[in-house]
C-alpha cells in the first residue's frame, strides 16, 4: 500500500482530533493511507458516528411489543397487524439546504426515501418539519424567503416526481434560523412483515453489487461538512453540492422492490452520507464479515476520479447490495429492465476487513467493525442549558383581544401553510384520508383496512426555555394530535437539531432534551425506533434554539376522518380537558408573547402527563363512537386560535361561547397549556359521560353559529366579529410574506 | 370490459388508475409495460399520470417514442377508447393524437387542489353518463398543465364540440379554461385533472367514477 | 445591442435531464451521441447607447447574480450587434 505522508494539517483538515488519529493508527497498526484517512474522517464524523450524542441516546426507550426493528438500521420497523409492517424515520438535511435550498431539500427527501425502500418497504407518505428565519425581517427577510421558497420547491420537485404524497408537516420561523434553516424530512413505508430486508452482508464469496446512478465528485465531505459550523469558508465547499434525480430514484425504487422479490438478495443498503464507504463497512460490520471491492468496476460519471474521491462521493440515487452467489443474473435482469446500471464491484469475505482496491492495488484495508462501530465516544461536559431569556414576565396585555387574535392568526407561525402544501402532491396513491392542514395526517393501508396517523412537532421556544419540559411537551402534543383524529400512538422517531456540542451549555440542551423526550416516550408508550442527530447548527457562533423534533405514528381503523372545522350550526362546543390553568411565567413561550408582546420569558406551559394521557384516551373513544363532528387540539395560540381555525371550514360555521374563568383575558384566550381538545358534537351528553369515565374535565363552552366568532368571559365580551375578519389574514399571510 | 394501464418509467398514478378501475368501477385492469409492442386483449387504454422520464426535456416528449405508443396509435385509429390523464394527456398531445400543448402553469408553481369542472359535452364515451353542464370536482396535481393552442384550433375544438371539460376556477391559466379535450373521432380524451383520485367516499367523493362508468356504458352499448 | 446568455450545470454537477435525454437518443438509434448537457438560453435586448464595456460588465453581473445559480451552474455570454 502506498503511504502518503499524513501531516498534522491534513488531519486537522479532516476534522479529526489528535487522539482520534492515534486511535486510527492503533487500529491499523500503521499510519493510514490518504484514502483511509478520508474513510475514517467521514465514518467518525459527528454525522455518521453520533460520537457526542450516542451516550445519551441510549436513554431513549426503543423497544416494545410492536417494534420489529429499533435504531441501528436504515429505519425503524413497527408491526401494524394484518401481516403488515411500517418502516419510518425522520432525517435532517439542514446544512445542504442552507448552501443550496432547492437541491439540498430535494436530496434530503431522496435520502430518507431510500432509507425506507432499501428495507423493502414502499414509501407511502412524507412529512416535513421546517424552520426558517423570519420572512419579514428587515435585514435577512429576503434571504429567508428565498431559502423558504427554494426548500419548498425542492421538496415538491422530488416528492411529486417520485410519486409519494407529502401529507403534512410543520413550519416555524425564528430569527435564530436566519443563517441555519432546518429541513427535517420524515418518510414512512409499508411492506408485508415477512419481507423485510436488512443492511447486512453475509456469506463469504457472495457478490457485492452496485446499482443506480453513476458516481461523480458530488458532495465529497458532505458528512464532515454537516458536522462543522458554518463559516465564510464553507462557501468554498460549494462546488460539491449534489443534484437530486427523482426520476432515477423512482426507477431505483421499482427495480429494488422487484429485485427483492427474486429472493436472490441477501442484504441491501443505500449510499447516503459517506456513500460507498458507509454502505460497505456498515454492511460488513452488521454481518460480521469482510467486504472487498475494486473501484475499477464502480460506474463513474467523471474521468480521473481518485480512490479517495470515489469512496467519499455522495452522489445520490445509488444502492449497494449483496446477492446470492450464482444468482446475480436474476438481479441484473431486473435492473436492466428498468434501464439502471448494476455491476458486481466485489465480494463478501470472511476476514472482517473492508478492502478497497483500485485496479487490483490495495488502497485501503480497515477492520469493518472498528471503523463502523468503534468510533470515538465522547461524554462531553454539560452545564446549565443556555438561556438568555428572563424568568420574570414583562408588563403586558390590555389590548383588544380581537386585534390580538387577528395578529396572531396572520403571523408566520400560525398562518395557514396552504401556500406550502398546495405545492406538494398530497394525494397520489389515493390513500390520503386526511392530508395537510389537520392535526394529524392519516394514510390508509388498502391491504389491511387499517390507517396510519402521523404527526410531527418541535416547539423551539418551549425547548429554549426548558429543553426538558419542551421535549416532553413535543411528545405530548404529537400524541394528542393523533388521539384527536382517533389514532392510538404506537411509536416515534426523532430528529435532534442543536448547536455546537463542544459548548457545555449547548450540550446541556441536548442532554436535557433527550432525557425529557425519553421520559415522555416511555410514558406515552411510543418508543423511538430510529432517528437522526444534527449538531453544529450554528453560524458565526450563533446557535439555533434547541430543536428536538419528534414524529409519532399511530394506528386506527380506516374510516371517514374527523376534521378540525365546524360542520353545522347549533352543535355544542366542548373543551375536553378543561380551560386549563396558566400563570404569567408559564405564558412566556406562547405565540401571544411572541407576536403581541414580542418577548420570550419564563417557562413553557406545565404538563401533567397522567392527565394528558387520560385526555387522549377519552378523545379516542369519543372519535371512535362517532360523537365528534369536529375535533382540534389546542396548541399554538391556545383556545382563541383553535376556535378561529375550527371556524375556517367550507361551511362558514363559527362559534358563540361564554366561559367562566378567573384568568385575565390574554391568559384565558391565548395560553398554550396542553391536555385540551376542542370538539363540536350533536350529543354532548354522551361525550360528557365518556369524559367522566376517563376522569377528564369537559367544559361546555357554547354552540356553533353561522358566520361569527363570539367569545365572552361571563358577561364581558372579549371577541365579537365576523369569521372573515380573522380568516383573510390567516389564509393569505404566508403568501403575502413570500411574494 | 378490460382496461390496460400503460406503465412508463416514471409513471406514478398507474396504480391509482388500476385501483379505480379494478376496485371502484369493478372492471378488470392490467398493466402494460411501455416496451410492449402490443396492447394484448384490452378494450380501453389509460395513459396514467406521473412524470414519465422525469418530465425531462418536455413533459411526455420522451414517452412518445416508447414502443407501446405505436400500438396505442393503432388502437386509437381503430376506434378504441384512449384516456390520457395528466401526464397521459401530455403524452397524447406530444404524440399528436390530440391538438395543442401543455405549458408551465401560469402561477409557475406545482399546484395540488380540488377544482370544479363543468361537463361541456356528453357526446363522448368518457362523459356520456354525465349531464351537460354538470359540475364535477376532481383534484389537480400538476406543474405544467396550462393548455394552449392557436386561435384556429381553439375555435375548431369548440365548433366541433370537442371541449369535454372546462375549469370553473382555472388553476393554471389554460386558454378558454380548457381542462379536457377530445379528438375529432371522439374516442381519445386527454384531461389534466385526476378522475381516478375521486372514485370512492374515502377519497372525498365519487365524482371521478362518472368518467369510468361512461367508458363502461359506451363499451356495453357498442357490443 | 443584444446579449445571449447560456446557463448550464457545471461540468462536475450531475445533469439528470441531459442524462435522460442522452439515453433516449441512444435508444432511438442515435449511437453517435456520447453525452448531452441541458441548459437555459436567454436573449437580452440592451438599451441603445450602452457601451460594449458597460454592457459586458452588466451582463456578467446579472448572469452571475440572477440568471445562474453559482452554487451549481456556470454561464457564458456573447454580445451581438
Amino acid at each position: 500500500m502506498s503511504t502518503a505522508t499524513i501531516t498534522p494539517e491534513l488531519i486537522v483538515q479532516h476534522q479529526l482530533s489528535e487522539s482520534e488519529y492515534r486511535k486510527i493508527v492503533s487500529i491499523l497498526n500503521r499510519e493510514p493511507t490518504y484514502t483511509e484517512l478520508g474513510i475514517f474522517s467521514v465514518m467518525w464524523s459527528e454525522h455518521c458516528s453520533y460520537k457526542s450524542s450516542r451516550l445519551h441516546l441510549k436513554k431513549l426507550p426503543t423497544g416494545g411489543a410492536r417494534v420489529l426493528q429499533g435504531p441501528g438500521e436504515n429505519a425503524g420497523i413497527v408491526d401494524i397487524g394484518g401481516g403488515y409492517a411500517i418502516a419510518f424515520k425522520i432525517e435532517s438535511h439542514n446544512h445542504p439546504s442552507f448552501i443550496e435550498p432547492f437541491q439540498g431539500a430535494a436530496t434530503g427527501v431522496g435520502g430518507i426515501l431510500r432509507d425506507i425502500f432499501t428495507m423493502g418497504a414502499r414509501p407511502i407518505a412524507v412529512m416535513d418539519s421546517l424552520r426558517f428565519g423570519r420572512p419579514d425581517d428587515p435585514v435577512s427577510g429576503a434571504r429567508n424567503r428565498r431559502i423558504l421558497d427554494g426548500v419548498v420547491s425542492g421538496i415538491a420537485h422530488y416528492g411529486n416526481c417520485f410519486g409519494v404524497p407529502t401529507v403534512g408537516g410543520e413550519c416555524l420561523f425564528e430569527p435564530c434560523y436566519d443563517g441555519n434553516p432546518l429541513v427535517n424530512v420524515f418518510a414512512l413505508g409499508i411492506f408485508p412483515k415477512d419481507q423485510i430486508f436488512y443492511a447486512r452482508a453475509s456469506g463469504a464469496g457472495n457478490p457485492v453489487i452496485y446499482v443506480g446512478a453513476k458516481t461523480g465528485r458530488d458532495g465529497i465531505h458532505g458528512a464532515s461538512m454537516a458536522s462543522a459550523e458554518f463559516s465564510e469558508e464553507s462557501k468554498q465547499k460549494r462546488p460539491n453540492v449534489q443534484v437530486g434525480d427523482p426520476f432515477m430514484e423512482k426507477l431505483l425504487l421499482e427495480a429494488c422492490l422487484e429485485a427483492m422479490r427474486t429472493g436472490a438478495i441477501v442484504g441491501i443498503q443505500d449510499m447516503g452520507a459517506a456513500g460507498l464507504t458507509c454502505s460497505t463497512c456498515e454492511m460488513g460490520s452488521r454481518g460480521g464479515v469482510g467486504v472487498e471491492i475494486d473501484l475499477r468496476h464502480v460506474p463513474q460519471r467523471e474521468t480521473g476520479m481518485s480512490p479517495y474521491e470515489i469512496m467519499l462521493s455522495e452522489s445520490q440515487e445509488r444502492m449497494l447490495l449483496v446477492a446470492e452467489k450464482g444468482r446475480e443474473e436474476e438481479v441484473f435482469a431486473v435492473f436492466r429492465k428498468w434501464g439502471l446500471d448494476a455491476v458486481t464491484i466485489g465480494q463478501v469475505t470472511g476476514d472482517g476487513l473492508l478492502r478497497v482496491k483500485d485496479h487490483g492495488r490495495v488502497v485501503a484495508e480497515i477492520p469493518n467493525r472498528e471503523l463502523a462501530d468503534e468510533a470515538p465516544l465522547y461524554d462531553r461536559p454539560h452545564s446549565q442549558p443556555l438561556r438568555r431569556a428572563p424568568m420574570e414576565a414583562p408588563v403586558f396585555g390590555g389590548g383588544d383581544p380581537g386585534e390580538d387574535l387577528a395578529a396572531i392568526l396572520a403571523s408566520p407561525d400560525v398562518a395557514s401553510k396552504r401556500w406550502i402544501w398546495q405545492q406538494y402532491d398530497y394525494m397520489v396513491r389515493t390513500n390520503t384520508v386526511a392530508g395537510p392542514g389537520g392535526d394529524a395526517a392519516i394514510v390508509r393501508i388498502k391491504e389491511t383496512g387499517a390507517s396510519i396517523a402521523m404527526s410531527l412537532d418541535g416547539n423551539p421556544r418551549f425547548c429554549y426555555l426548558s429543553p426538558r419540559e419542551g421535549a416532553r411537551l413535543n411528545v405530548a402534543e404529537c400524541c394528542r394530535n393523533l388521539s384527536t383524529v382517533g389514532a392510538l400512538p404506537v411509536a416515534a422517531t426523532n430528529c435532534l437539531n442543536f448547536g455546537n456540542p463542544e459548548r457545555p451549555e449547548i450540550m446541556a440542551q441536548l442532554v436535557e432534551s433527550i432525557e425529557g423526550m425519553a421520559e415522555a416516550c416511555r410514558f406515552f408508550e411510543t418508543p423511538i425506533t430510529g432517528g437522526n442527530v444534527s449538531l453544529y447548527n450554528e453560524t458565526l457562533g450563533e446557535g439555533i434554539y434547541p430543536t428536538p423534533v419528534v414524529g409519532v405514528v399511530g394506528l386506527m381503523k380506516t374510516t371517514q376522518p374527523v376534521t378540525i372545522d365546524f360542520k353545522s350550526e347549533g352543535r355544542a362546543i366542548l373543551l375536553l380537558g378543561g380551560l386549563g390553568d396558566c400563570d404569567e411565567t408559564r405564558f412566556g413561550g406562547t405565540q401571544y408573547a411572541k407576536v403581541v408582546v414580542k418577548e420570550l420569558w419564563g417557562l413553557p406551559p406545565a404538563l401533567d402527563m397522567e392527565y394528558e394521557k387520560c385526555v387522549h384516551a377519552a378523545a379516542r373513544e369519543i372519535v371512535a363512537e362517532g360523537l365528534a363532528e369536529s375535533a382540534h387540539d389546542l396548541s399554538d395560540g391556545g383556545l382563541a386560535v383553535a376556535l378561529a381555525e375550527s371556524s375556517f371550514g367550507p361551511a362558514g360555521i363559527g362559534a358563540d361561547i361564554t366561559v367562566e374563568s378567573r384568568l385575565r383575558p390574554e391568559l384565558l384566550l391565548f395560553h398554550e397549556g396542553p391536555s385540551r381538545i376542542l370538539l363540536s358534537s350533536a350529543e354532548p351528553g354522551r361525550v360528557a359521560r365518556i369524559a367522566e369515565r376517563h376522569s377528564v374535565e369537559l367544559v361546555r363552552l357554547g354552540e356553533t353559529v353561522r358566520g361569527r366568532i363570539e367569545v365572552r368571559n361571563r358577561e364581558v365580551v372579549l371577541i365579537s366579529d365576523e369569521i372573515g375578519r380573522f380568516q383573510r389574514g390567516w389564509e393569505g399571510a404566508l403568501e403575502e410574506y413570500v411574494r | 370490459m378490460r382496461f390496460g394501464v400503460i406503465v412508463f418509467p416514471g409513471s406514478n398514478c398507474d396504480h391509482d388508475a388500476w385501483y379505480a378501475v379494478q376496485n371502484n368501477l369493478g372492471q378488470p385492469a392490467e398493466f402494460i409495460w411501455h416496451r410492449s409492442p402490443s396492447l394484448g386483449q384490452v378494450d380501453a387504454v389509460i395513459l396514467p399520470g406521473g412524470f414519465s422520464y422525469g418530465d425531462y426535456l418536455r413533459c411526455g416528449a420522451i414517452a412518445k417514442f416508447s414502443p407501446v405508443m405505436e400500438a396505442v396509435r393503432r388502437f386509437a385509429a381503430a376506434g378504441g377508447p384512449v384516456l390520457g390523464i395528466c401526464n397521459g394527456f401530455q403524452i397524447l398531445v406530444e404524440t399528436g393524437l390530440l391538438p395543442g400543448a401543455l405549458m408551465r402553469n401560469a402561477g409557475l408553481r406545482f399546484v395540488c387542489k380540488r377544482v370544479r369542472l363543468r361537463v361541456e359535452t356528453t357526446r363522448s364515451p368518457f362523459t356520456s353518463e354525465a349531464e351537460k353542464g354538470q359540475v364535477l370536482t376532481f383534484p389537480v396535481a400538476h406543474g405544467e398543465c396550462r393548455y394552449v393552442a392557436d386561435e384556429r384550433t381553439l375555435d375548431e375544438l369548440e365548433a366541433e364540440d370537442r371541449v369535454a371539460l372546462r375549469y370553473l376556477d382555472n388553476p393554471n391559466g389554460s386558454l378558454r379554461d380548457i381542462a379536457g379535450i377530445l379528438n375529432r373521432e371522439r374516442n381519445v380524451m386527454g384531461l389534466m385533472p385526476h378522475p381516478e383520485r375521486v372514485t370512492e367516499p374515502l377519497m372525498g367523493s365519487n365524482d371521478g367514477l362518472t368518467i369510468f362508468r361512461s367508458m363502461a356504458a359506451a363499451f356495453a352499448l357498442a357490443r | 445591442m443584444k446579449a445571449r446568455v447560456f446557463v448550464s450545470f457545471k461540468t462536475t454537477v450531475l445533469d439528470p435531464q441531459g442524462q435522460t435525454v442522452q439515453s433516449a437518443l441512444n435508444g432511438l438509434g442515435y449511437h453517435g451521441v456520447a453525452g448531452v448537457r441541458q441548459g437555459k438560453y436567454f436573449e437580452i435586448a440592451l438599451s441603445d447607447g450602452l457601451s460594449p464595456e458597460e454592457a459586458r460588465r452588466q451582463i456578467d453581473a446579472m448572469a452571475r447574480d440572477v440568471l445562474a445559480n453559482p452554487v451549481i451552474e456556470e454561464y457564458r455570454f456573447e454580445l451581438i450587434e
